[in-house]
């Protein structure tokens, strides 16, 4: 199954490389951009019988890994 | 004393930690791959700088699930003293042996750079050789060394007496607003904080950097104390 993880810093978190991109997209004449907010995102195959299954095991490597929960939050999809 | 370095695909100042332990302060000094299950039987771990597994995912978020680093959290767990500098002390960050996270610095910048660090906390395995309140003098080479955590967090660090260095100029006056000061951003101006015993110990600034005169700039501001209080016991 292909789920897709969104992982995004907090709202109220720092987000440095948004505002790099803010300032080069108002260089280029994009001056109505504001609030820009860069977040990754994780594609990956998981082995598990039903849906439900397959985001609780997301979910696990989420904490673990994928996700720094002190900064970032995450939403999961299916795809 | 035996210190173990701990080498990550990446590390880039392991050779820096090995020098002033094994040349400086003659000690036994080994370099600990981060594939081992078995530091060695160390009296002291130096996680250091560098950029583990090319920082991949976030600083130091894969150098967290690396065989080395359970070893390391048993060893830190029976009181064992730690010290992570910059990707190290991301390092333990990332692996919940302190609190908080280092973000990007505030000035979108990769800062190389002297600063002036103060010890907040002369009570650590890694300050006790110094004097609290004395200032030392040391590089700092880091894109995410403005370190982040929530206000309850901040307090509890500044109530135990955990922020062990401050950004400061070269008098010890600390403003963190101030961005010469406080040239990453950090939160109350942390550059480096202590585990609740006090033998986890992570600072983003290079100490083992600022350790020789020919290298400039150090004088009586040098980092040597930090390394040479932590071999007694």
């Amino acid at each position: 199954m292909r789920m897709q993880v969104l992982v995004r810093l907090k709202s109220g978190v720092l987000d440095v490389q948004g505002k790099a991109v803010e300032h080069a997209l108002a260089s280029i004449g994009f001056q109505d951009i504001s609030e820009v907010r860069v977040g990754r995102l994780v594609e990956l195959e998981v082995e598990a019988g039903d849906e439900a299954a397959a985001r609780q095991r997301v979910i696990e490597i989420c904490e673990k890994l994928l996700v720094n929960s002190i900064i970032e939050n995450f939403e999961l999809r299916r795809i | 004393m035996r210190v173990s370095v701990i080498l990550f695909p990446g590390s880039n100042c392991d050779h820096d930690a090995e020098y002033v332990y094994r040349k400086l302060l003659g000690q036994e000094v080994q370099l600990v791959w981060h594939r081992e299950h078995d530091l060695r039987s160390p009296d002291l771990v130096v996680l250091p700088g560098g950029f583990a597994y090319g920082d991949y995912l976030r600083t130091g978020a894969l150098a967290r699930v690396s065989p080395v680093m359970q070893e390391i959290r048993k060893f830190a767990s029976r009181g064992g003293p730690v010290l992570g500098i910059c990707n190290g002390f991301q390092i333990l960050c990332e692996s919940g042996l302190l609190p908080g996270a280092l973000l990007q610095n505030i000035g979108m910048r990769f800062l190389s750079q002297f600063v002036h660090i103060k010890i907040e906390n002369a009570g650590t395995v890694f300050t006790r050789g110094c004097a609290q309140g004395s200032v030392i003098t040391c590089p700092v080479a880091h894109f995410e060394g403005n370190y982040f955590a929530d206000e309850q967090t901040l307090e509890r660090l500044e109530g135990e007496g955990r922020v062990v260095f401050r950004y400061c100029d070269r008098d010890g006056r600390v403003d963190a607003a101030d961005r010469v000061l406080n040239p990453n951003g950090a939160a109350h101006a942390i550059a480096g904080i202590a585990n609740e015993f006090g033998n986890v110990v992570g600072l983003m600034p290079h100490p083992e950097r600022a350790v020789e005169d020919i290298i400039g700039g150090v004088g009586r501001n040098s980092g040597l104390p930090m390394f040479a209080g932590s071999l007694s016991n």
